[in-house]
């Protein structure tokens, strides 16, 4: 890999989050009408019975301190320059949370979550569908698509609704809700990691079941083009054992396109579930997300999409440096 | 080829009978109809017949690799005196490569798009036991036989032209020193320059092994250029069989005849001679010699009875126009 090649594509990553932040900025204020201040203050006003004189005054005020009255292009420079140094400001909705720690907290418990079941998922999925193909695999995978196909068009949210009723209420085994129990403390120990387990099982288990049907219909449609070919057929004429054809050359071969979705889906790991957050009352990312777009929270908003716009730029780029690693077909050398 | 001649030879691989029938939904289709066949040891042998005849199918039955809805329904497959039919599925897949190889039809798209060269080749030794100590210089060595680089075994297929390819394919199929190699038509994709190539390395590489090369394919010239003996085969049977001399001088089947009268000269320009009618379909074949709605010499006996092959001079046809139906002249030459 060159370093003009390094070069080039952290530069195309950097371009990327700043036109995808840039959307994110401009967009919400396009929506004329609303003004979350305006609304918070309304709504306090009105429920604790105050009198109306001095709101304006005080949206003013508010506005001055969010940088909300400069010009647009002021606000827009300001908002580069505060996303350049990750400093993402104060919430609207729960001033004077900062939007940095909010993220801070909520992401550990997303990343926790999405990245195991992700990953959980992919693997579990990818060999089935691998094997759903391989002629001389069990039956038993052949007809395990069908199902895998139905959990696949599943939303894992409401997977999550099925769980939580079969495991949750009836069966009792699991929690139903929340990162962990009432009245423990977090904290680095086998308890308290434990009784996270225990919490996110369910969550989990409503992604995995529909993410394994998804990367093993992946699987399997790259699979019964590979085995077609005639590498698998010369391998086996040259008395190669049946599973290293499977693992090294079909596998192998089949994989690539699986790698690249791989990377996607782990890019949207990040911003959280939304809804199966909500479902199962997680602290992760999706419940922070939602309790922002209800509040019209535009500073969260915006915070969580520019980290999700900068974990799927930063795993695209990753993958295109690992790609060679895995088709040595793709290079990133110059050809001149 | 003289009788004497040829039983002084060993024989190395024994076709008793052979069938494969693949079950469609329209009924049965014999691919492969009995054949018998008899190769010795060290000799070039070429399997000719047009596309559908059943050459393919007949080496994938060799290596026992048909597929459903396929399957081998008889006969027997002699190799150095064991029944290949009879192994299991462990002893078969250790005699692919140790004792009869293949060199592909499609060399482009035969290795392993992402593994090098060298270790295809080393996987494929280790795969059959061979320890490494044994192969510490082997892959060169195996590379250089073949006309590549030993540097060769850095490098991935795609960064090979076709006729590398091709080479490092036969170097696989050479790695283990097998009795036999199946040659499917190895040069159907490369150019008539690295085609000759290519079939030098094979003839001299099976001539310093003492290897037998079935050598499958329609193209007459390089069978007429590389084998020493030649059978036809039309719908799945063997029709002829004869030395190449006897096949292009004097062809005894219909079809044979036909065939070498098709081939393009460069002495009687003019039009091109094809054979009449269109090939038969495996599953609605006709009866008695399967040849005869296209023959132009066909008796009225030739819709009734299917003629096996006979022995005529030890060079062998499956035709009434040589005699009725006697003895069941099976075994040839």
């Amino acid at each position: 890999m060159s370093r003009g090649f390094i070069i080039r594509r952290v530069g195309l990553f950097l371009i990327v989050v700043w036109a995808a932040a840039s959307v994110n900025f401009f967009i919400p204020r396009l929506a004329t009408g609303r003004d979350p201040i305006r609304e918070k203050l309304g709504l306090l006003a009105a429920s604790g019975g105050l009198r109306q004189e001095g709101v304006e005054a005080m949206v003013k005020a508010y506005q001055a301190k969010f940088g909300l009255d400069k010009p647009l292009h002021t606000q827009y420079l300001n908002f580069l320059l505060n996303s350049a140094r990750l400093d993402l400001g104060y919430s609207l909705a729960n001033y004077p949370a900062r939007v940095g720690r909010m993220i801070a907290n909520a992401m550990p418990w997303t990343m926790g979550l999405l990245l195991v079941a992700t990953i959980i998922g992919f693997s579990l999925g990818t060999l089935m569908g691998a094997l759903a193909v391989w002629a001389r695999a069990p039956a038993l995978f052949r007809h395990l698509v069908f199902p895998l196909m139905t959990l696949s068009a599943i939303p894992p949210y409401l997977l999550g609704l099925v769980v939580i009723y079969t495991l949750g209420l009836q069966l009792n085994i699991f929690p139903l809700s929340g990162g962990y129990s009432p009245g423990t403390f977090p904290g680095f120990r086998l308890d308290f990691i434990l009784e996270v387990i225990h919490h996110s099982t369910l969550p989990a288990l409503a992604i995995v079941l529909q993410a394994v049907g998804f990367w093993a219909l992946g699987m399997r449609g790259m699979m019964v083009s590979t085995v077609g070919e005639d590498y698998i057929a010369l391998a086996e004429a040259n008395g190669l054992r049946s599973k290293t054809i499977f693992f090294r050359y079909a596998v192998r071969n089949a994989f690539l396109p699986q790698y690249t979705a791989l990377g996607l889906s782990m890019a949207f790991a990040v911003s959280g579930q939304v809804v199966v957050e909500v479902v199962f009352a997680y602290p992760g990312m999706g419940t922070l997300l939602f309790r922002a777009i209800q509040a019209s929270d535009y500073t969260v908003i915006n915070g969580v999409v520019l980290i999700t716009i900068m974990a799927i730029g930063l795993v695209t780029m990753v993958m295109d440096f690992t790609y060679p690693l895995l088709d040595p077909r793709i290079s990133h050398q110059r050809l001149d | 080829m003289g009788g004497p001649a040829t039983d002084m030879r060993q024989k190395l691989l024994e076709i008793r009978g052979l069938e494969v029938e693949f079950q469609t939904r329209r009924g049965i289709a014999r691919a492969v109809n009995c054949i018998d066949l008899t190769l010795y040891a060290g000799e070039r042998f070429g399997l000719v017949g047009e596309s559908g005849s059943g050459k393919t199918t007949m080496i994938l039955a060799l290596l026992r690799m048909i597929r459903e809805p396929g399957r081998i329904s008889g006969g027997q497959v002699l190799l150095d005196g064991v029944d290949l039919l009879k192994l299991s599925d462990e002893e078969m897949r250790k005699t692919r490569l140790a004792g009869l190889a293949m060199v592909p039809q499609g060399a482009m798209n035969s290795l392993n798009p992402v593994m090098r060269v060298g270790d295809q080749i080393r996987l494929s030794m280790s795969e059959h036991g061979q320890r490494r100590p044994a192969e510490a210089g082997r892959i060169e060595e195996l590379l250089q036989m073949v006309g590549l680089r030993p540097q060769v075994a850095e490098l991935y297929p795609h960064e090979l032209s076709g006729g590398m390819k091709q080479r490092a394919c036969i170097a696989i199929a050479i790695s283990l020193r097998p009795r036999l190699i199946l040659a499917d038509e190895p040069t159907s994709a490369l150019d008539v320059v690295v085609q000759r190539h290519i079939m030098q390395t094979l003839r001299s590489l099976g001539e310093s092994m003492d290897a037998t090369v079935l050598l499958v394919g329609h193209d007459m010239g390089l069978m007429a250029q590389f084998t020493q003996r030649m059978g036809i085969m039309y719908g799945g049977k063997l029709v002829e069989v004869g030395t190449v001399e006897e096949i292009f001088s004097s062809p005894k089947h219909p079809y044979t005849q036909l065939l070498i009268a098709s081939i393009p000269s460069f002495k009687s320009r003019g039009e091109f001679k094809g054979i009449p009618g269109v090939a038969l379909s495996l599953l609605n074949p006709p009866t008695g010699c399967l040849f005869h709605p296209r023959c132009p010499q066909a008796l009225d006996e030739c819709a009734s009875v299917d003629p096996s092959l006979k022995e005529l001079d030890g060079h062998h046809t499956a035709c009434l126009l040589y005699g009725r139906e006697g003895t069941h002249a099976a075994t040839p030459a």
